[in-house]
């Protein structure tokens, strides 16, 4: 292994902006590329593209519930906007930009030059745009021939019957089936290359055991989806051929069933909620060993802990239908599987403590957003336990608790490692620092805003108010709380300014980054930043979890202890 | 215990403990009705969910101490100081010890709380009634709720009349679940937790209110257009004034000959496909009953209160009121408007 250090000698700074080609070549070139890290990069700037429109989505409907009886928008408009929100939110922001990280930076991870198929690749990507587009098609195309609206209106979860025919006339169900079928299928193609990148494009000495625990996550977060991906599409088609071809599945008025779609569904929905925070955890446990200077604590049950998440996860879907009348026995069973699903992921919180722990913490910008992460996502678990307990959710479920609970998942969990990993990665991508200072207004205004809207969300939900209503009554003691949720949004739209303010002053006029900025330990700080084409003159060979530093720390190298 | 309880209630109870006001506006009847909290149980169901929901904050807000101060302790202790030599820490990999201790924990601590939601989950779900349990048949609809009294024969909407559950005379209402159309939830926070009505499925529920007055709820899963106003008032009444409210309910509709032509024009018009007036040719089952329309405090489903004016409003142009609502405008010429009208304002 002594030729492994000169393998790993960091390569020169690349000077590397390609502004010298004509500006069409340069967009031919990004639309036929098959290229991993350009493939990464489009689903990312995808998924910021389109969490822009949802989070304007949620701003209006935020407007709407800062007063009881306000009339800026109406019904129809609202219950449109929430379902394009959610769906959004979850198919068109968080598996884009989650696939996209996994793109970018599982290759490099691994010691790879590119995915295992890069064309599936490409193909994944552009159904997954595709998807999007026909989505959103809706609002010029919905009204169909009976112009009965024009987004779907169904809901993220679209239960059954509101979908048949008899009340979704028109054809916005139809766009909101098709678009996420087709996206389905840009899903399925990137899991399969995951899984296959990860079990097949190793470097040399890097077995599994080896693996950086983004890897080991996002192999987790694919197998998942090619679990779960199946049923949506499934119970899709099925809904389909009831709206057209007169099956009678979900189709209560000739005898189908509207439960059935709640268990197709949510066997989906729920494993899909960690399909989401998973490729958030694998950020997390990247970052924050690194501004912790220290190796992850207890690898191998970190590992353990999210596969068994991920087997747990399959069989806790009913939670979401403690109301619907099952019998106690099944209730029972659920209310046993989801809080069982609560121990791996209490045992990943200690061992990211245990991490910091001894540490000498740099509160550098992604430090302070999984610092931020593991806050939320604490109180998150906790609400979920509550959640978990089925007589609780008789009276939280489809409350506006639950609503704050699954964003502060979502959105104290999963967005603030998403803001994370884009300003860990910027200068490796980019090969420029951003703006620290910028960089903080963002950080302290989005948790500040954040924890206005979110935290104070949850009491509405115990004083009885629904979620999914396009206003509400005057003296339900509901007012004062609505009011503060919808301020807190303007916290969190300005905090965002400074991030894009940032990301592009920036992209200009940021100092050069160097290969290593943070003084890291996985590979793919070992190359140029931003990484030439083929990622790594020579496909490096490692010894241990942190080639980085075997080769910074000779004298105390990992493989010593592994 | 006690301290626990108090640390629970104070660190996750913010709502509770901001309206603890609440209970006390709940018992007086006649009054506004009370902020629907469910923290303010005022039946059995309810109460039982309310104290298995304390035990699980109090679980949760220790749980919350403990790792909050892990947390807290680890970035104030160990962040890196200006006067850092530069030296790496030292490198931990982990520790079996540890680790199996927060694996073993979590795992006790789960099963215990499963234990006593179990618990809860049979005392609600498999509880069994009293012969005198009053039964009540709820359907949902878009956009309101039908209550039938298959015991006393009548249908009434919206606002559901229940006698109060006296700890000397238990008087359950069991309350089976239907829909008419789209998946609805019946959900009156201080009754009782939600359960959904599904169509093509039969569910049910029960609550025995300890006290008299008004408590309102509305439906909590999504349902079309007007989710937001398919509100619920569950009307809570001593036994006697319960038993006069079920003979009024029973009595055939008035019959005055001032209103006549109101009458007429609602029997030859549209309203008799949707609506139904006992004793006479308006059987419709798409809309509520309108045999005692004035006996209820609220029309379009809690919309709007029922005077003269709003009814008026409601018959002229239901989309002014409830927009996306399914019942039509009559577009009748005013003094066809007002004669109907005036017959509703009759049928007390």
């Amino acid at each position: 292994m002594s030729n492994a250090e000169s393998v790993l000698r960091p390569m020169p700074v690349s000077a590397a902006r390609e502004d010298a080609k004509p500006f069409f070549d340069q967009v031919h070139e990004w639309i036929v590329t098959v290229d991993h890290k350009k493939l990464g990069l489009m689903y990312i700037l995808y998924g910021i593209l389109f969490l822009v429109i949802a989070g304007l989505e949620a701003t209006v409907m935020r407007i709407q519930l800062a007063i009881p009886h306000n009339h800026f928008v109406s019904p129809q408009v609202f219950n449109q906007l929430f379902t394009m929100h959610g769906t959004t939110m979850v198919f068109l922001v968080g598996m884009p930009l989650l696939f996209g990280f996994a793109n970018y930076l599982a290759p490099l991870m691994i010691g790879a030059r590119d995915m295992a198929f890069p064309r599936l690749n490409a193909f994944s990507f552009w159904m997954s745009a595709l998807g999007g587009i026909i989505l959103y098609f809706s609002f010029l195309g919905g009204p169909g021939l009976y112009g009965a609206g024009s987004a779907p209106d169904v809901g993220w979860f679209a239960y059954a019957p509101l979908t048949s025919q008899a009340f979704s006339p028109g054809h916005s169900t139809d766009y909101w089936i098709i678009g996420l079928l087709v996206s389905g299928v840009g899903s399925i193609g990137t899991a399969l290359n995951i899984v296959t990148t990860v079990l097949c494009m190793r470097c040399p000495g890097m077995t599994l055991g080896r693996m950086p625990l983004f890897a080991w996550l996002n192999l987790v977060m694919s197998a998942m989806v090619l679990i779960v991906i199946s049923p949506l599409t499934a119970a899709q088609i099925m809904l389909l051929l009831d709206r057209y071809l007169g099956a009678h599945f979900f189709d209560t008025q000739a005898g189908g069933s509207a439960v059935i779609w709640m268990h197709f569904f949510w066997i989906f929905g729920h494993p899909e909620v960690y399909v989401l925070i998973i490729p958030g955890f694998a950020i997390a446990s990247e970052i924050i060993p690194v501004f912790s200077r220290k190796p992850i604590f207890g690898y191998s049950i970190m590992v353990a802990a999210t596969v068994a998440i991920g087997f747990v996860s399959l069989g806790v879907w009913a939670h979401h239908m403690f109301t619907i009348g099952m019998t106690s026995y099944a209730n029972a069973f659920f209310v046993a599987s989801t809080m069982a699903v609560g121990v791996p992921t209490g045992i990943k919180i200690f061992n990211w403590l245990g991490t910091m722990w001894g540490g000498k913490i740099r509160l550098t910008i992604p430090m302070l957003f999984c610092i931020g992460f593991l806050f939320q996502f604490l109180i998150a678990g906790l609400t979920g336990i509550m959640l978990a307990a089925a007589p609780f959710d008789w009276q939280l479920g489809n409350s506006y608790f639950v609503v704050a609970h699954f964003h502060y998942v979502l959105i104290g969990g999963l967005v603030f490692t998403i803001f994370a990993a884009l300003y860990y990665w910027y200068p490796k991508v980019t090969g420029r620092m951003w703006n620290e200072t910028l960089g903080k207004w963002h950080f302290w205004l989005f948790l500040i805003g954040f924890h206005l809207t979110f935290d104070f969300m949850h009491i509405p939900g115990v004083l009885g108010m629904p979620r999914r209503i396009y206003t509400y009554e005057p003296g339900r003691g509901w007012e004062l709380w609505n009011m503060i949720v919808s301020i807190g949004v303007i916290f969190q739209i300005v905090g965002i300014l400074f991030w894009v303010v940032n990301v592009v002053w920036s992209y200009l006029k940021g100092k050069p980054a160097g290969n290593d900025p943070w003084d890291a330990w996985t590979l793919e700080w070992a190359t140029s930043s931003p990484p030439p084409e083929y990622n790594f003159a020579k496909i490096p060979v490692v010894r241990s979890r942190r080639p980085l530093w075997d080769l910074k720390h000779p004298e105390d190298p990992d493989w010593k202890y592994e | 215990m006690s301290f626990n309880r108090r640390l629970g209630t104070t660190v996750c109870c913010l709502a509770a403990l901001c309206l603890s006001t609440a209970k006390a506006a709940a018992a007086a009847p006649g009054g506004d009705p009370a902020i629907p909290n469910i923290f303010t149980p005022a039946s059995t169901p309810a109460d039982s969910v309310y104290h298995l929901s304390l035990f699980v904050l109090e679980v949760c807000a220790v749980i919350f101490i403990v790792v909050f101060s892990l947390l807290a302790y680890c970035v104030v202790k160990f962040r890196q100081r200006a006067s850092d030599d530069g030296r790496e820490p030292p490198q931990i990999y982990g520790s079996n010890q540890m680790e199996l201790a927060w694996t073993v924990i979590p795992v006790l601590i789960v099963v215990v709380l499963f234990l006593a939601t179990a618990r809860v989950i049979h005392a609600v779900e498999d509880a069994s009634f009293p012969p005198n349990a009053i039964e009540v048949t709820a359907v949902g609809h878009q956009f309101w709720w039908e209550f039938r009294y298959p015991q006393q024969a009548f249908i009434t909407a919206n606002e559901l009349h229940v006698p109060v559950s006296e700890a000397k005379e238990p008087t359950p209402t069991h309350i089976t679940l239907l829909s008419a159309d789209t998946d609805h939830s019946f959900w009156v926070p201080m009754l009782a937790g939600k359960t959904d009505l599904i169509p093509n499925r039969t569910n049910s529920m029960w609550i025995d209110p300890h006290e008299t007055g008004t408590y309102v709820g509305q439906c909590a899963q999504y349902c079309g257009v007007q989710h937001a106003k398919m509100l619920l008032r569950v009307v809570v009444e001593s036994r006697a004034d319960f038993d006069k409210w079920i003979a009024g309910q029973r009595a055939p509709a008035q019959v005055a000959d001032s209103v006549a032509k109101g009458r007429q024009i609602f029997e030859t018009t549209a309203c008799v496909n949707c609506h139904a007036i006992a004793g006479t040719d308006a059987k419709g089952k798409f809309g509520p009953d309108l045999t005692h329309l004035m006996s209820r405090e609220t029309i379009a489903a809690g919309a709007a209160l029922n005077n003269r004016e709003n009814l008026r409003l409601w018959v002229k142009d239901p989309e002014a009121m409830k927009p996306g609502s399914l019942m039509p405008a009559m577009q009748l010429p005013d003094q066809d408007l007002n004669a109907l009208t005036d017959y509703l304002v009759s049928l007390r």
